[in-house]
């Protein structure tokens, strides 16, 4: 047993997590699908096809010439209904996409599978980027690209991160208990791509079925490099720095990325995807989205990418009493919408608050308690980057590392105050880095 | 769908709030005020009500007068309360009135209110009282008799007629001395109580007493003596926390603890005053904003070039 190490602060919200026993459901084929031109970092994708063409599930529908992109699929059958430069994307920007009006038969295109065995890397990570992956943890990096590092960096370690620490989320869960072969093989490809031999699975101990479930499926595969590793459940455990922390006791240093340690962490929905587009060849137009909270039947439902949000929160008996916000992503990161916007690759939650859950509490001074200068995984001074940002005084901000800041949310749910610390504190990096 | 909620994340915070430590912090004080009730009688209890309502009414009046909304938060109560606490019993009530009006008006609220203080009010009102009416705040009565029988506190009887209290009143608190810092154990149990709730950082107390105990042992004095006596307990574990004053990292905090610790003991050993407490705590809320600036934890993936960081380096 490998002896751990710990991530300084964190904080142990509630957990939530009550569809945590309810296996994946296939959601209702939508009458009609946005698919985003952007749903990635990089650059925007350009649309392959017109108004009116007919297109099948499947079948790539934007690109982009750049290195940093990631292609978009339609991900039903239909008829392109239109082509907009401006519809709301879950992030709260405005993108353009493709509205895709469903013919009902569903007829998909596939690629063909390719034989992971005998494929060069070049043609893995070609089929990796033609299926359009990204991350799927919620930063929606091009997974062709994260799996090219750049000249003379090792990668000596692939994690798979399957902690989930977020409250109220269940979507990795489930797909770790019902398909943990699909992402052992996934983890494999990635392996393989990066000539790596050693390799973890990550996942938080309050999810033993999951841990469970992982070892066998590694044991099945006989890879020896895998070691599927039992975390302490405490938040944020699933962001990348803490998770190499707690595993390696490596820090990527400020400033710098996690290969430079010679460290690549992946999502275990996005070792899935690699599985269904390497071993299946389709590519990623569907994933699992936890719909949750003040909802009737929270439910972990398998959607097609592009579905608007208020389709799946009537799919889950609509909202329990008076609706007041819904989130795209858990209750620690994720972005509240003002309106019905589509899901995209990275959306593993939809979180339905009601009204009283939603009331945003009263803000007073700040008593110096100290709380979340103890709570936070970074070993910040929260309460003096919220007191310098609210002052624009972004010099001093700097001197106290303010762009360090992995913006968790930790202080501020900590907070006895309720001041809105991290809203500040990406207030004042939004302010340092225009100015640059 | 009716109109939607935006707000930025996180979208849950927890229940703790403002009111919530304020009113724990109270309900910590409860065993060492009943004990100073106890020991000392019903005039105790005076000036403990005293105190409290005249802070509640400074307070309210200097919001009003700053244009401000009063909030019932506690933190006048508690200031009210501390200040009681570090009282001789006897103390006549009028007297108790202004100095719990002069902690909040011009130790906190000419500060800018809670939160924005620099030194602890209930020390301020102390000793403030101490500068004004120094002979009414050494007169001590003797526990349980009630009938105002001046005595000397033990450490008074050390300082000055070098006579040791048995340590076991000084546990217990049938000594002379200020309302609410006689009863060590009492004030531990209060402690305890706000340590477990993780309200207060248990490394401030224990460097504070820690180094009190540690230097009187090498200076050749009775270390338990010293920690027991006075005021120490009640100032290590209700004075010494209060979050306004004193810094918010954990190493502040236990620089904070043996920096005030040296003050009580040079203050006791060689000072003029038999007690240093409330001094200690105050010079070195002095020396607060000077920790918190350099003191800081360090960051992930930045290497700690030393101890303190100064705020020199820039860009490293």
């Amino acid at each position: 047993m490998l002896k751990f190490n710990r991530f300084r602060g964190g904080i142990h919200p509630p957990d939530s997590k009550i569809t945590a026993g309810k296996p994946i459901e296939k959601a209702k084929l939508p009458a009609s699908v946005i698919i985003l031109l952007h749903q990635h970092v990089g650059a925007p994708c350009k649309p392959l096809v017109k108004e009116g063409e007919e297109v099948k599930a499947g079948q790539k529908i934007g690109d982009s010439d750049s290195f940093v992109s990631a292609p978009v699929h339609s991900s039903i059958s239909g008829v392109v209904r239109e082509i907009s430069t401006q519809l709301l994307s879950p992030i709260g920007r405005e993108v353009p996409g493709i509205i895709i009006e469903s013919d009902g038969r569903d007829e998909s295109a596939k690629m063909e599978a390719i034989a992971p065995a005998t494929a060069s890397k070049r043609e893995i990570l070609a089929r990796i980027r033609e299926a359009g992956i990204v991350g799927l943890g919620g930063a929606a990096f091009p997974t062709s690209v994260k799996l090219s590092p750049p000249e003379g960096k090792e990668i000596d370690t692939v994690i798979l991160n399957g902690s989930e620490c977020e409250p109220y989320i269940t979507a990795d869960h489930r797909l770790m208990v019902e398909q943990p072969d699909k992402v052992v093989k996934g983890m494999n490809v990635i392996m393989n791509v990066l000539d790596v031999d050693k390799g973890f699975i990550g996942i938080e101990d309050n999810k033993k079925d999951a841990i469970r479930r992982m070892r066998e499926a590694v044991e099945r595969e006989g890879d020896k490099r895998i070691e599927v590793l039992s975390l302490k459940t405490k938040y944020p455990q699933g962001e990348a720095g803490s998770l190499i922390k707690t595993i390696l006791n490596r820090e990527t240093p400020s400033g710098s990325h996690s290969y430079d340690i010679g460290v690549l962490v992946q999502n275990v929905a996005t070792a899935k995807a690699i599985h269904d587009a390497v071993f299946e060849g389709v590519p990623l137009i569907e994933r699992v989205v936890t719909v949750t909270g003040d909802v009737k039947e929270p439910k972990n439902l398998l959607t097609r990418i592009g579905t608007p949000f208020y389709d799946l929160i009537k799919e889950c008996g609509g909202s329990k009493g008076d609706v007041g916000k819904i989130v795209c992503g858990g209750s620690m990161l994720g972005v509240a919408e003002f309106e019905n916007v589509p899901t995209i690759k990275s959306t593993g939650c939809i979180l339905v608050l009601d009204r009283e859950k939603s009331r945003i509490p009263e803000e007073r001074a700040c008593v110096r308690c100290g709380i979340c200068v103890s709570v936070c995984p970074t070993g910040l001074m929260p309460t003096i980057l919220e007191k310098l940002a609210r002052e624009r005084r972004f010099e001093e901000c700097m001197d106290y590392h303010i762009l360090d800041c992995m913006e968790c949310g930790s202080c501020t749910y900590v907070c006895p105050s309720k001041i809105p610390i991290v809203q500040l504190i990406r207030y004042g990096k939004e302010e340092i880095k225009r100015r640059e | 769908m009716p109109e939607l909620i935006v707000s930025p994340s996180p979208h849950i915070r927890n229940e703790v709030s403002i009111e919530k430590i304020m009113y724990s912090v109270i309900i910590a004080l409860i065993p060492t005020t009943a004990c100073g009730v106890y020991f000392f009688g019903v005039h105790a209890l005076y000036v403990i009500i005293t105190c409290i309502l005249s802070a509640l009414f400074t307070e309210y009046v200097a919001l009003r007068l700053m244009g401000r909304k009063f909030v019932m938060d506690g933190s006048a109560v508690i200031t009210g309360l501390l200040l009681a606490l570090c009282l001789p019993p006897g103390l006549p009530l009028w007297m108790a009135a202004i100095g719990a009006a002069f902690a909040i008006a011009f130790a906190k609220c000419a500060f800018g209110g809670l939160g924005h203080n620099i030194f602890n009010p209930a020390l301020i009102g102390r000793a403030f009282l101490t500068a004004s009416w120094p002979v009414a705040m050494t007169t001590w009565t003797k526990p349980l008799t009630y009938d105002a029988i001046t005595t000397a506190t033990p450490l008074g009887l050390w300082k000055m007629q070098h006579i040791a209290t048995p340590s076991i009143n000084l546990a217990l608190g049938n000594v002379s001395g200020c309302i609410g810092e006689t009863s060590a154990i009492a004030i531990l149990i209060g402690g305890v109580f706000l340590i477990a709730k993780r309200y207060t950082d248990w490394r401030t107390p224990l460097s504070y007493i820690g180094t009190v105990a540690v230097l009187a042992f090498v200076l050749g004095q009775d270390p338990i003596f010293h920690i027991l006596a006075g005021g120490l307990f009640l100032g290590a574990f209700f004075m010494a926390t209060e979050y306004v004053t004193t810094p918010i990292t954990s190493k502040g905090r236990i620089i904070f603890g043996v920096g005030a610790g040296i003050i009580v003991v040079v203050i006791r050993l060689i000072g003029g005053y038999p007690e240093g407490v409330c001094f200690s705590i105050l010079l070195m809320n002095a020396f607060t904003p000077l920790i918190d600036r350099h003191v800081r934890p360090r960051v992930y993936g930045v290497k700690r070039k030393s101890f303190f960081v100064s705020s020199a380096n820039k860009g490293d």
